[in-house]
């Protein structure tokens, strides 16, 4: 691929897993903006950390389970995974429940990082 | 930075996740059924003003008024219309819509 310019890109998710089609269509968008050798992180904040919840079985809804993905993430260099402290907490989950690892962060703490990116794509 | 909310407070909490996550000196939109929460009487109404301390808030003038909120704006609070909106992505390094 052509030399081109590389932006820092986040990808904040906010959704919980198979009610929508949002955690699915971020990842695809994430593993895109791999492809195209971006510095990209993704958030997981408010009903998101769901998407990490280790242990998705969706044989009975016949979904197809994405899980696995996030464990693929790493091979294409995308190892910036942020977790809202807050949000795990309220949802009586821990670090140790996600399924693939992560940083913990508060709220406040990804705000922070919010600030120094170029882009901010929402799910 | 920018951050967008569209959702009424008393709807969905992403007013709360907004104001968790936003730093000092960052400038908040209210749009669509997000402007509910700048209005007198309502019940996030009191947070919001406990965020103009350090925040920028602004609220879409037009979703405002389709409301028949615009006399119940709180004090404090920047009315925009849409090439305001505008204006304030263009200020801003980057842009986040609390969805």
């Amino acid at each position: 691929m052509s030399e081109g310019t590389v932006k820092k890109i986040m990808v904040v998710n906010r959704k919980a897993p198979y009610g929508t089609i949002y955690a699915l269509e971020s990842l695809e968008v994430v593993l895109i903006a791999a492809a195209f050798d971006q510095e990209v992180s993704l958030v997981f904040m408010d009903e998101g950390v769901y998407q990490l919840k280790k242990g998705h079985q969706t044989k009975g809804i016949e979904v197809k389970n994405f899980q696995p993905t996030y464990r693929a993430l790493d091979d294409y260099d995308v190892n910036k995974l942020y977790v809202e402290k807050e949000a795990l907490e309220a949802r009586g989950l821990s670090e140790e429940d996600m399924c693939v690892p992560v940083e913990v962060l508060s709220a406040a703490e990804i705000g922070k990082l919010m600030e120094q990116q170029d882009v901010l794509l929402s799910f | 930075m920018l951050h967008i909310v569209n959702k009424s407070p008393l709807e969905r909490t992403t007013l709360d996740s907004c104001l968790a996550a936003a730093q000092p000196g960052a400038a908040v939109l209210l749009i669509e059924d997000g402007v509910y929460a700048a209005t007198r009487g309502n019940s996030a109404a009191a947070k919001l003003r406990a965020a103009l301390g350090n925040l920028e808030i602004h609220v879409l003038a037009p979703d405002l008024e389709a409301r028949g909120m615009a006399q119940s704006l709180v004090e404090g609070v920047k009315l925009v219309d849409y090439a305001g909106f505008v204006e304030l992505v263009a200020q801003h390094k980057n842009c986040q819509s609390w969805l």
